[in-house]
């Protein structure tokens, strides 16, 4: 059967089922008496078994079966959690992931078997408590009493033992008795000369399940196929039918030696609570579907009680859409707004009132489907943040620091792009607040701090941007350390140093090789960090900032802009070209005559309301041809402003504001500093948007 | 040193840079259009390339093959083309000055360029093709369209 037009699904479902279980897992972490988070991660991992069975990915089936043998044997209380085995299973968790990425890449799973992992399962395995006595029930099965063997029917000395039952499958067979259903135990005893034992073994299986189902085997039916049982093995069915003519049944089938029936009551458990009677059809819908064979029907069920148990904000329908289909939509989009633009501007139309109504109309229509697709790319950020709480566990034990991580905020949403792009910062700064913020746990007992360390993560809405913020309540950033290291490098002189004010100092600190840590660990102190940070989050659009205060923590602000592809621009003419600046980077423009441009330092400047605003020659720094030489009576200069810091910029002309749709100017092209992109204008010809920051510097 | 010898039928577009005749892969080429639009420069960049043009609606950079191997400057006029071709997902417009036709090239009618002598270096030449009277250079795209200007 071909499976790969499943394959895009069953990747996508896998990566939100691997999600869940790391979270579910960190959960169990923290509360390990929590039955329900155990639960729910067995189905998760039952549902993934049946997902990458279906699909042929073997090697995922096989390490996910022996990682529910694992959960199995905690549900049942024969094994109890350690930081060592939840260890184990996210390691599992992260061995899946790295199939689900080759499956993604190549189609196939790879050759890796995880030999490691499935032996540190089958360990774990082996600390259970020989026996098979479950211990403590936990208290959502009120009146069951500890030892689950089941009462037998007769005390018949011949009578094979009861094979001992754990507490779903005493559920199952309570639950089969209120539908009418008997429990029998069947034990078989082939002759002694069988050969072809599982052949035989096969057609006895066939025969009961013509009548009844079965619910467990002893030895396990794997270990039956394999021949790894003497001369007899013991069954428990569910049937309608009478045991008589069961045992017929089997007695007709050649080389069965003895057949051996015993009933089975079923318990009677007091009346369950609501919880319970759920967990047990999630758990019978499970063990149904464990002996026959797995269906992807498994999957659609289980997504049902996925959706309904996780709460999700999402209530009501939603679609899944290929990235490309909604990119296609935007641009299309877009080039309907550059459209309307040129509309707008034609010469040679009689404006009349009719037309400019349209117009008009036009504009509103063009401006509510571009903030329609824009919404449709828009993605919480919750997509991001949900793999932090899981790395920030890792590098906590890494350090061996103690440290929490608090989200709020993770509906907030970005557009897709800037998504994609945010998770590098963000983790960069999350390593940071964990190495350099937090202080060790002796460290913090000895200030008297509470010796678990908070990093704090919020994402909200400020005006038309999203603003991040990465908080610790660590030892915060020590200033003189930062201005000594900026002297050290050279960055600025002692005396300028000493004039320094607190923001600049915190401006050092994204300079490329400027970092204060004492060591480089492998996850941060090669100064490398920061200014990847600050270039990756202006690339977006927007600001990284820091607030500190020495002995209490810091806080980084990463603000985004809301909407990316079209931005407000202004238009000018260097030479005889057009260049577009962004207009949120606009302060102000004016004429100044060149009597106003003075010198300081070899750099050009201007007297602009007190200030000293540096001048930038556009037509110098862009290399643009000039055909004449002259010498204008007055310039005109386009004041930008970059957090607080202004410069002019000297154009030729100014031609006007405009609504421009960026456009990438290819890989070809990307790496030039001074122009972030370009635009199409409404004649057609193509200007390049500057990048006033990159200019500023 | 690249892979110089031509093996198999092959299509191949001849155009005109000057007095001589160049030949590219037809399978890498996109679309020829006119030049009937300006080319919006883009600062510190080599000078061959000349800038970006608006494909359809994607910006798409332009060469000029003739200061890329040296040439005096592009001059217009209404037989001027440029090539639009695409390598690993990325589109690159080629100006040249007219294009003629498409020909069909194999193991026979081709030549290694061992025999070649002249002011092109091996580089960017995979072979010369003979077909229809015509002696055509057969150009490395990839080696063409790389911006490390020493590659020529």
């Amino acid at each position: 059967m071909d499976m790969s037009q499943y394959l895009d699904i069953f990747i996508e479902e896998t990566k939100e089922h691997l999600q869940s279980l790391n979270q579910s897992l960190l959960q169990l972490e923290k509360n390990p008496e929590d039955r329900s988070v155990l639960n729910e991660i067995f189905r998760v991992a039952h549902t993934l078994k049946g997902m990458s069975g279906t699909m042929g990915f073997n090697k995922m089936s096989a390490l996910t079966h022996d990682m529910e043998n694992v959960l199995h044997a905690l549900r049942n209380d024969e094994i109890k959690i350690s930081t060592s085995l939840v260890d184990v299973l996210f390691k599992c968790l992260d061995a899946l992931e790295g199939y689900n990425a080759k499956i993604t890449e190549t189609g196939s799973e790879g050759s890796d078997d995880n030999r490691e992992l499935i032996d540190a399962l089958a360990d774990i395995l082996k600390t259970k408590a020989t026996g098979g006595q479950p211990a403590e029930i936990s208290n959502e099965q009120p009146a069951s009493p500890s030892a689950s063997t089941v009462s037998a029917a007769t005390a018949d000395s011949e009578m094979p033992e009861t094979l001992p039952l754990d507490q779903y499958e005493t559920n199952i067979i309570n639950k089969a008795a209120e539908m009418g259903n008997d429990t029998l135990q069947i034990t078989v005893k082939l002759n002694k000369g069988c050969v072809l034992k599982s052949a035989r073994a096969f057609i006895i299986f066939k025969t009961l399940e013509r009548h009844s189902e079965i619910i467990k085997s002893e030895p396990k039916v794997q270990d039956i196929e394999d021949e790894k049982f003497d001369f007899e093995f013991t069954l428990i069915v569910l049937t309608k039918v009478d045991e008589t003519s069961l045992k017929k049944d089997l007695n007709a089938i050649a080389e069965v030696d003895e057949v051996i029936i015993k009933k089975i009551k079923s318990r009677n458990t007091a009346a369950p609570k609501a919880s319970t009677v759920a967990e047990v059809k999630r758990e019978e819908a499970v063990a149904a579907e464990d002996e026959k064979a797995v269906a992807p029907a498994a999957v659609p069920a289980a997504e049902k009680h996925e959706a309904a148990a996780a709460r999700k904000t999402k209530t009501g329908k939603t679609v899944r859409v290929d990235i490309d289909r909604l990119d296609v939509l935007l641009n299309l989009v877009s080039e309907l707004i550059i459209q309307k633009t040129r509309l707008e501007g034609l010469e040679g139309i009689e404006r009349t009132q009719q037309y400019t109504e349209v117009i008009e109309y036009l504009e509103r229509i063009t401006t509510n489907l571009h903030d329609a697709v824009m919404k449709v790319r828009m993605v919480p950020v919750e997509t991001v943040f949900n793999r932090f709480p899981r790395m920030i566990r890792d590098i906590s034990r890494e350090l061996g620091k103690e440290v929490e991580l608090e989200m709020s905020g993770e509906e907030t949403e970005l557009d897709r792009t800037v998504i994609d792009e945010i998770g590098d910062p963000l983790i960069h700064l999350l390593r940071n607040s964990c190495d350099h913020g937090i202080e060790s746990i002796e460290e913090r007992r000895r200030l008297g701090k509470p010796e678990c360390g908070k990093i704090v993560l919020k994402a909200y809405q400020d005006g038309n941007n999203v603003v991040i913020e990465v908080g610790d309540d660590g030892q915060g950033i020590n200033l003189e350390k930062v201005k000594k290291k900026a002297i050290e490098r050279g960055l600025v002189t002692k005396e300028m140093a000493d004039n320094l004010t607190k923001k600049d100092i915190l401006d050092f600190l994204f300079r490329p090789s400027c970092s204060t840590a004492e060591k480089i660990t492998d996850i941060s102190g090669r100064g490398v960090g920061l200014d990847v940070v600050k270039t990756k989050i202006e690339a977006l659009g927007g600001t990284v900032e820091v607030e500190t205060e020495l002995g209490k923590g810091s806080r980084f602000f990463v603000r985004l802009p809301l909407t990316l592809a079209i931005i407000q621009a202004l238009l000018v003419m260097v030479g005889e070209e057009k260049y577009a600046i962004q207009i949120s980077s606009v302060h102000k423009i004016t004429n100044i005559t060149p009597e106003d441009i003075k010198m300081v330092q070899k750099q050009e400047v201007i007297l602009y309301r007190d200030t000293v605003v540096p001048i930038v020659r556009l037509d110098k720094v862009l290399e643009v041809p000039r055909t004449n030489e002259q010498q204008d009576k007055t310039l005109t200069l386009v004041i930008v402003k970059k957090g607080d810091r202004l410069t002019g910029f000297v154009v030729d002309k100014i031609l006007g504001q405009q609504e421009i749709v960026q456009k990438s100017l290819g890989k070809f092209l990307s790496g030039i500093k001074i122009i972030t992109s370009a635009t199409i204008l409404g004649d057609g010809n193509v200007a390049l948007i500057l990048d006033v920051n990159a200019l500023a510097n | 040193m690249g892979d110089n010898t031509v093996a198999d039928a092959k299509k191949y577009l001849v155009f005109r840079l000057g007095k001589e005749e160049f030949g590219i892969e037809i399978s890498k080429i996109t679309t020829i259009i006119e030049k009937d639009m300006n080319i919006a420069r883009v600062p510190k960049q080599p000078k061959f390339l000349k800038g970006v043009i608006n494909l359809r609606g994607e910006i798409v950079p332009v060469i000029s093959l003739r200061l890329r191997f040296g040439y005096p400057d592009d001059v217009y006029n209404e037989d001027t083309r440029i090539v639009i071709i695409k390598l690993d997902d990325v589109s690159v417009g080629l100006i040249v000055d007219s294009v003629a036709e498409v020909v069909e090239l194999n193991e026979d009618t081709t030549e290694s360029i061992s025999n070649i002598t002249g002011e092109h270096t091996m580089d960017y030449l995979t072979g010369v093709g003979k077909a229809n009277g015509r002696i055509v250079t057969l150009l490395n795209l990839e080696k063409i369209v790389s911006l490390d200007a020493s590659a020529i």
